[in-house]
């Protein structure tokens, strides 16, 4: 029976070296793309040259970046089935990082959408939600848990079939030296939930293929992303499709734009962003 | 001079003097308070109560149960948990709204932790719901929410912050946290907000520790919104075992 093995040479040095090198330069369905501006899926209207990360992001995996301020982050939904369990940090002092409660209560919004600001829980506005044309998002049933997915899946391992949110999150931190409990609560992207009044959960799923959200970073930000089913996803079975992520340089939300002046507790949100960023010198 | 007991004929404990905490002149005209008493049978191994605006804290052993007093009605009991025996593993809004499929806590609620584990269950509850989606105030999410003018008020964070400290915690252990006896109901649209409170004087929550837990309370100060009524009073805290 033919097995991978016999498809590579590796029997000496020099044939391992030439075989690992003749890897080189391959395509595969979900891949970074280096330099950014080579990406074969370049965001509509933007200049290539200005992007600083192209990526497609397998189901059941991970991706994370540090992110100057005022960069733009196009997520997309490739298939359909993508779900972007999203934890935002500001990149100089990572102990500021996403408060879900704050980003909820203080739009008095329990529902992300354009416009939203993503709050940390120091009173300053991490990111801006600038566009979404899908409208199914969650910020109130976080990631899933081990110990969920292997009583759903069977299975919650990075290593495995069905792997959990919070074990890729655990890993995409570490990469940028935060331990585990440096995870707060996350949100989610392409996967919706209504709430009942009664306080019941309502999934209302994916809006179809295509759908793209954007985020504006208005600080400089360690962004991880774990693309995997949302936690209260009927489904029986592990259901991930390819994410695409973009980024290109922009600038951050300024006096006169539209989301400075959308709302008073907003306004204050930029308006601390924008002293903390005078007084670093940034 | 007279002992200030509850009608079971108990004194609580008290970090300050107990006759100043517990004396209605000292809060808004017509405050009632009510220590009411445990939710629980059994022994009582601790019974505190927290000032006004105090951070509070305690390990509750796993069986042990922990009954929170709004004992002058409507004050925000802002909460966290943590595993007593690995502090990583702490309280999550997301796994306990997703675990039990509903955003409010009732009696029944699991309140998960960041691994999905059973931290604590609510056993008893005399108000209609409790909240879980409102979050901490703190000193600068107040700037946001009323304007820099608040800049020195005392917040949530700043307690959770100061109590967290005494246990070699800090701002990356203050997740997301629980809000007893402060009502946020979310609406069709979404639009959520503190509003005017459903406890009462001698209202009171039940939790049974599924494991060794360390919970952190913040007596809320705020002056901002209705989460405590404008007039932040005292909260008793009593831990019972079963023989
Ligand atoms: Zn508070």
């Amino acid at each position: 029976m033919a097995t991978v093995a016999d498809q590579h040479e590796t029997d000496t040095v020099g044939n391992a070296r030439a075989d690992a090198r003749a890897q080189g330069g391959k395509a595969a369905a979900a891949m970074a793309y280096r330099p950014a501006s080579s990406t074969p899926y370049p965001p509509p209207g933007v200049d290539a040259d200005t992007l600083t990360w192209a990526e497609t992001v397998a189901g059941g995996n991970y991706a994370h970046k540090v992110l100057a301020r005022g960069t733009r982050v196009r997520l997309e939904d490739v298939t359909g089935e993508a779900c972007a369990h999203v934890l935002a940090y500001n990149a100089l002092e990572p102990w500021e990082r996403l408060n879900v409660a704050d980003t909820v209560k203080i739009s008095w919004q329990a529902y992300l959408g354009t416009g939203h600001p993503l709050l940390s829980g120091d009173g300053r506005v991490l990111a801006t939600i600038v566009s979404d044309d899908s409208g199914r998002h969650d910020a109130l049933c976080g990631t899933s848990s081990a110990r969920a997915n292997q009583a759903r899946y069977g299975d919650s391992a990075p290593q495995g079939p069905s792997p959990s949110g919070r074990e890729l999150l655990t890993l995409a931190a570490a990469k940028h030296g935060l331990a585990p409990r440096d995870l707060p609560p996350s949100i989610s992207f392409f996967k919706g939930v209504r709430v009942e009044p009664d306080g019941g959960l309502t999934w209302t799923g994916s809006a179809g293929p295509g759908k793209a959200v954007e985020l504006l970073a208005e600080l400089p930000l360690i962004l991880l992303i774990a693309n995997v089913p949302h936690p209260v996803d009927p489904r029986p079975a592990y259901t991930s499709g390819l994410l695409r992520v973009h980024a290109w340089r922009s600038r951050p939300t300024a006096p006169g734009d539209a989301w400075w002046d959308a709302a008073p507790e907003a306004r204050r949100a930029y308006l601390n962003a924008a002293d903390y960023c005078a007084a670093r010198g940034l | 001079m007279t002992e200030i007991t509850d009608t079971a004929g108990r004194t609580p404990d008290c970090p300050k003097d107990l006759k100043e905490v517990l004396d209605p002149g000292r809060y808004a005209d017509g405050t009632v308070l009510d220590l009411a008493g445990p939710l629980a049978d059994g022994e009582i191994l601790l019974d505190e109560v927290i000032p006004a605006r105090a951070p509070w804290s305690a390990v509750v052993k796993s069986g042990q149960v922990l009954t929170i007093v709004d004992v002058g009605g409507n004050q925000s009991g802002d909460f966290l948990l943590y595993n007593a025996q690995d502090t990583a593993e702490r309280y999550s809004v997301p796994d306990t709204i997703a675990g039990g499929g509903n955003v409010y806590v009732r009696t029944g609620t699991v309140l998960r932790s960041s691994l999905g584990n059973s931290l604590a269950t609510v056993i008893a509850n005399e108000t209609d719901r409790q909240d879980t989606i409102g979050g901490a105030c703190g000193k600068e999410s107040n700037t946001l929410r009323y304007g820099h003018h608040t800049t020195s008020e005392h917040g949530c964070r700043e307690n959770f912050l100061a109590e967290a400290a005494k246990y070699g915690m800090g701002a990356r252990d203050i997740v997301s946290n629980l809000n007893w006896f402060m009502n946020v109901p979310i609406e069709a649209d979404g639009t959520l907000g503190i509003v005017d409170g459903i406890s009462g004087p001698g209202k009171r929550v039940a939790l049974r520790a599924e494991m060794d837990i360390l919970v952190l309370i913040s007596n809320c100060p705020q002056l901002n919104n209705p989460c405590n009524d404008f007039n932040p009073t005292p909260l008793r805290m009593i831990i019972t075992e079963r023989a």
